[in-house]
């Protein structure tokens, strides 16, 4: 068994005094490959903000390497964990290259200029996520694709073991979705960095991850080996739909197929 | 590039140091060269230099300087360039407090720091209480509410400094008035011991948290993962504009614009890298505002246009100009 990297006991959160999470209970373990999935609302991004403390959760509710995490300072946190938020129309004036140095502020001391280190740390960003040709490009001018490209290579530069990464593949054309996850799967294949996912893509999920989280109205309603995740109706009552399934002729995994209706 | 973006500073500070050598020379009152280096004589001319425009000059650069870096603070804080200490009613707040602090006329300073200058620290922090609260409140506040808010706190404060004026005889309404245009004419040498203290503080703080500020312009949720303590840093920054901004209405009036036009053209010309950034605004906002001051006391000479005037005149067209290409989401920035 692996080690418990993330141990989440009993968390309860609020958000503008409505409760997203109940009492959520939730272990996630060094080096898996873990998708979130559920229904919208079920509080898979607040989940998520919590795990890098966007979202404060209360004390002693939700601990880092067996750490509660109020413990860390931000820094301190941000040097282990890193983070893709949602896809955004927001603009950046930076260029990618600069967008990437930006990431390894966990790592700068105030009073020196940026090393080598991190320059090595940007090259391999840029190296792994097949962005290198992106580096002097100006974010705004970047596509949909590209940004997400750079946002995922600024989260591998930034050096943590862990990266979090919320629906990384959403709005995006099937190429560019299925290359975000070629990469997601290199970067854990080659670095062992823990991947957690938040997705509203379940075939996806079945088909890349080694486990999947389910959410429902914020508790977790299934964990467990991602392909585990078509049986015993699990999906059918979290999302009150009915799904049918096949079998993937490649990977011989259960995925779901689209109804005709 | 890093080479350009320090060239672009050099440049800059050779043309900021002209403006404020050239400068003293230009008004009503022709200097010659030679009579300034006559300290001894009673020479009328050596007098104006030295007494008048020379701590007038540095008064200007000094307030230029501060009002800039803490509108470009304003800007990468809120993500968008009509956001500064003066469109959200930090300096309504700062004028009244001083306002007040005319109108009751008791004269007091704490710790060398002048009266004025305490009530006007006091009434912007009411100001950066308010929009703070009020960014709190609801999270994802957009910036055109928040900008909303700041008309109405504006107006707020404006009504108490009319109403504190119908409440003042003829002299203390006019000295009120004649200060809420903003101006330099009655700066001597202690107002600049007085409110430097200030701008240096605050000057110094926004520079060490310069990569900070770059963070903070990508989202507070980025930032927050990249590992800032964004509210420790917000907090922070928040009291640095406070002091420099009330630091400088305190003695020369509410001047407007200066704080957006500024660091909006600086993002132009060397880009949004706030380690150059700041630099910029502190020699470019500096040299500006002394431009306008030397406008100010020529245009109309042996009369004054207040220094007020013109920067609202330049700034209101520029401030719409903004708003048309503006998107409201931060891509101004």
């Amino acid at each position: 068994m692996n080690k418990i990297l993330f141990d989440i006991k009993d968390l309860s959160f609020s958000i503008s005094k409505k409760e997203i999470l109940h009492s959520l209970n939730l272990r996630i373990y060094k080096g898996d490959y873990l998708s979130i999935i559920g229904p919208n609302g079920s509080g898979k991004t607040t989940l998520i903000k919590c795990l890098i403390r966007i979202n404060e959760a209360p004390e002693k509710k939700l601990f880092f390497n067996n750490i509660p995490i109020e413990k860390f300072s931000q820094k301190k946190l941000a040097s282990l964990i890193s983070y893709v938020p949602q896809v955004t129309e927001q603009s950046f004036s930076f260029t990618a290259n600069e967008f990437l140095m930006l990431a390894r502020y966990p790592h700068l001391s105030r009073f020196t200029s940026v090393t080598s280190k991190d320059k090595i740390a940007v090259a391999e960003a840029l190296d792994i996520t097949e962005s290198t040709n992106l580096a002097d490009r100006q974010m705004n001018t970047l596509s949909g694709g590209e940004k997400q490209m750079v946002f995922i290579a600024s989260a591998f530069a930034q050096g943590g073991k862990v990266i979090l990464l919320d629906e990384p593949a959403t709005f995006l054309d099937p190429k560019h979705e299925q290359k975000i996850y070629e990469i997601l799967k290199t970067i854990h294949n080659q670095t062992n960095k823990t991947i957690v996912t938040v997705t509203h893509n379940i075939n996806s999920a079945i088909l890349y991850s080694d486990k999947i989280a389910l959410l429902k109205d914020g508790q977790i309603d299934f964990y467990g080996e991602s392909d585990k995740i078509t049986e015993d109706n699990t999906l059918e009552k979290a999302y009150d739909k009915k799904f049918t399934f096949i079998k993937h002729p490649n990977s011989k995994k259960s995925i779901i197929l689209p109804e005709v209706l | 590039m890093i080479k350009n973006k320090k060239l672009i500073l050099l440049f800059f500070s050779a043309f900021a140091i002209l403006v404020v050598a050239l400068t003293p020379f230009v008004g009503m009152e022709k200097i010659p060269f030679e009579t300034i280096l006559h300290f001894d004589s009673t020479d009328i001319k050596t007098d104006i230099f030295w007494r008048l425009r020379i701590p007038r000059v540095l008064i200007a650069f000094v307030a230029g300087s501060a009002l800039a870096i803490s509108g470009m603070t304003f800007q990468a804080m809120f993500r968008n360039s009509l956001a500064t200490p003066f469109t959200l009613g930090v300096s309504s707040g700062a004028a009244f407090g001083a306002a007040l602090y005319i109108k009751l006329g008791f004269i007091f300073s704490l710790f060398g720091i002048v009266g004025q200058t305490i009530f006007a620290f006091l009434g912007a922090l009411i100001s950066i209480v308010i929009i703070y609260a009020l960014s709190k409140i609801k999270r994802g506040f957009s910036v055109g509410t928040m900008l909303l808010a700041g008309v109405a706190i504006n107006f707020f404060f404006s009504s108490f400094i009319l109403f504190i004026q119908f409440m003042s005889d003829f002299t203390e309404s006019f000295s009120i008035m004649r200060w809420l245009m903003g101006g330099f004419e009655i700066v001597g040498y202690t107002d600049i011991y007085n409110i430097l203290p200030f701008i240096i503080v605050g000057s110094l703080i926004i520079i060490f948290l310069s990569i900070e500020l770059n963070l903070l312009t990508l989202g507070e949720d980025i930032a927050i993962s990249r590992g800032v303590s964004v509210s420790k840093v917000k907090n922070t920054l928040f009291i640095a504009t406070s002091l420099m901004v009330s630091g400088v209405i305190s003695v020369v009036g509410p001047i407007g614009f200066v704080g957006m036009m500024i660091p909006h053209i600086s993002r132009l010309i060397i880009g949004s890298d706030h380690r150059y950034l700041v630099f910029l605004n502190i020699i470019f906002g500096g040299a500006f505002l002394v431009l306008c001051d030397t406008l100010a006391r020529t245009l109309i000479a042996p009369a004054e246009i207040p220094v007020g005037v013109i920067t609202a005149l330049l700034g209101g067209p520029f401030f719409i100009w903004l708003l048309i290409n503006n998107s409201g989401d931060g891509s101004s920035i």
